[in-house]
């Protein structure tokens, strides 16, 4: 019996190592390819899973030293925490009031916020454009933190409006009697309940925030107003060179602080993965 | 306090006033939401459809010409072609994932039913391409796609499947082009896939097996009489939503390809991308985009068909 489980743990660990391997495989590539030197890189003879002559750092040098990195990285950062922080304070209102107050048209409005959060990004570009250009926003980092709200929105929304279900009214409608208002309530009573859910929403959409790519491409295009995934994928090729070593680190330091954020709350990130499909 | 007090009362007297109020409150909790979506996502939606039957071009809104757009559209290699490869990048990339996704779901689960040590690491390494961003990790695999100096055909040589490293232009050659493009898609895709289905895979009762087991039932009997079954929900909804992300996508294809070589790999939206703001035809640009809208109106209405049912059991 016992021979028979361990053969059947060792199956699963056995089952899962292509996976795990496929998975993580492209990353060593990226981490090794940006600790080798140049020479090293472009050497046909070499075996090139792995090191021969030393690693070096000098790649990430190049991109603090002599690319705008650094500002790419700050206006992700910028845009990331206020577009997040627009939505889910937007989110939470809207949320509360589809899943707690009747009121005409609230099962026509969750109706059409869930049809926008299933509008993907690449639908309305172009009149989105003509629409940053009329607000004057035009290639400048201001057009991501305004248009970036409307994909976070419906999405945190839906998913703090599940999740608001699942606690029980009366909690708030004591306090109500106890003379807190509507708003008083939602803050003091049942938002320190809802904790959770609202990390959940907004870890989700400062990854979304993070990743975005679509409208970071089309709405900017100067260097310093650039954010992460444009900056380095259009401009560390330099005429039709690729050159390799610096793509890779700037790929590996722009994928880091999502990791780490992701680390830290992975139990959050899986339910709020699956809460699109589950409930 | 004495107001609220007052309005907590039962009686017909008060019913209406508190309707009232909750509405009210109801209107401005929701206002800034709407204030925010009706100018971003409504207007843009409406500026599309006056777009894609205008010959607009930037800086000048052009005139009316009815579906004039449409009908070019589809006349134009370029977009017939873009309508195949959509086609092929959507089944091929959509079926890898559901067979890899379940059989990576089914092995977690076995994972989480023997308490094995590790399976939390698992996952988390599992969702890695799922959780960084898009376009630097596919600009990792562009690396490895490149042919001289990097692993994949380096690979391929050593075990004697090609003589030349450069003899396999992955990026070069329409139909490996294709691959590389639906591969690295497969490659992100499978958490989603994987994840979902787990969750949905945990939720069904251990009973239902036990009953089984003492039917004597294989494990195949049960995987196809009892979990597929039960897995219908979640896998039509994580299909859904994948179809819908899949036939959108823009990352991959612009970072790997730019819809190259000979447009093998354009999907709608690189080539909005590419006749819209590149060119700057932005009127055909919104309705090459637009023909995304009927495929997403299917999905949406059986999305909310499937929650509808859900709701009611």
């Amino acid at each position: 019996m016992v021979a028979r489980r361990t053969r059947r743990a060792w199956g699963y660990y056995l089952g899962v190592l292509p996976f795990v391997a496929f998975s993580l495989f492209p990353f060593y590539w990226m981490i090794v390819t940006s600790l080798k030197q140049n020479s090293e890189i472009y050497d046909l003879r070499a075996i090139p899973f792995w090191f021969r002559v030393s690693p070096t750092l000098e790649h990430y040098a190049f991109l603090f030293q002599r690319t705008a990195f650094l500002t790419w990285m700050g206006n992700t950062a910028v845009v990331a925490v206020l577009s997040t922080a627009a939505a889910v304070l937007m989110s939470i209102l809207a949320a509360y009031a589809l899943a707690r107050l009747r009121f005409r048209g609230g099962e026509t409005l969750g109706g059409a916020i869930f049809a926008v959060y299933l509008v993907p990004t690449t639908l309305l570009f172009i009149p989105l454009s003509e629409v940053i250009r009329e607000l004057g926003l035009a290639d400048t980092r201001w057009a991501l933190v305004v248009t970036y709200p409307t994909f976070l929105v419906p999405f945190a929304t839906w998913l703090l409006m599940s999740y608001f279900r699942t606690i029980p009214a009366e909690l708030e409608e004591s306090a109500w009697i106890d003379g807190c208002s509507r708003l008083g309530a939602l803050v003091r009573v049942l938002l320190p309940t809802a904790i959770p859910g609202v990390l959940t929403a907004a870890l989700f959409a400062f990854t979304l925030s993070w990743n975005e790519f679509i409208y970071a491409v089309m709405f900017v295009s100067s260097t310093a107003q650039k954010t992460l995934g444009p900056g380095v994928v259009m401009e560390l090729v330099r005429g039709d060179v690729f050159y390799w070593g610096e793509l890779m680190a700037g790929a590996v330091l722009g994928s880091v602080p999502i990791a780490v954020v992701y680390a830290f709350l992975l139990d959050y990130y899986i339910s709020g993965l699956t809460a699109g499909a589950i409930k | 306090m004495f107001r609220t007090v007052l309005q907590r009362k039962p009686g017909p007297k008060y019913t209406s006033r508190i309707l009232s109020r909750e509405a009210a409150t109801a209107y401005i909790f929701v206002s800034p939401a709407v204030g925010l979506l009706l100018p971003l996502v409504g207007y843009p939606f409406l500026l599309s459809l006056y777009l894609a039957t205008s010959d607009a071009v930037v800086g000048n809104l052009g005139h009316f010409v009815g579906l004039d757009q449409f009908a070019r559209l589809l006349r134009q290699e370029i977009f017939q072609q873009t309508l195949k490869n959509t086609a092929i990048y959507a089944i091929a990339a959509v079926a890898a994932k559901v067979v890899l996704g379940l059989a990576l779901a089914l092995i977690l689960a076995g994972f989480g039913r023997h308490q094995l040590p590790g399976s939390r690491l698992i996952r988390a390494v599992i969702l890695l391409p799922w959780i960084v961003p898009t376009a630097l990790s596919t600009l990792g695999w562009k690396w490895m796609f490149e042919p001289q100096f990097s692993v994949i055909n380096w690979t391929l040589a050593q075990l004697g499947a090609i003589s030349y490293v450069s003899d396999l232009q992955w990026l070069g050659e329409p139909n490996l082009a294709r691959a590389a493009v639906i591969m690295v898609n497969i490659w992100r895709g499978i958490p989603f896939f994987a994840i979902n289905l787990l969750a949905g895979l945990i939720s069904i009762p251990d009973e239902l097996y036990e009953a089984a087991d003492t039917e004597g039932a294989s494990s195949f009997t049960k995987l196809w009489f009892i979990t597929l079954p039960l897995l219908r929900p979640v896998l039509s909804t994580v299909v859904l939503f994948s179809l819908i992300m899949t036939i959108s996508d823009f990352n991959i294809v612009y970072v790997l390809t730019r819809g190259g070589p000979m447009n093998s790999t354009h999907l709608l939206p690189t080539l909005a991308h590419q006749v819209g703001l590149m060119t700057g035809e932005i009127g055909r640009g919104a309705a090459v985009s637009l023909f995304m809208l009927p495929f997403l109106m299917v999905v949406v209405f059986y999305q909310m068909r499937l929650m509808r049912r859900k709701w009611q059991w």
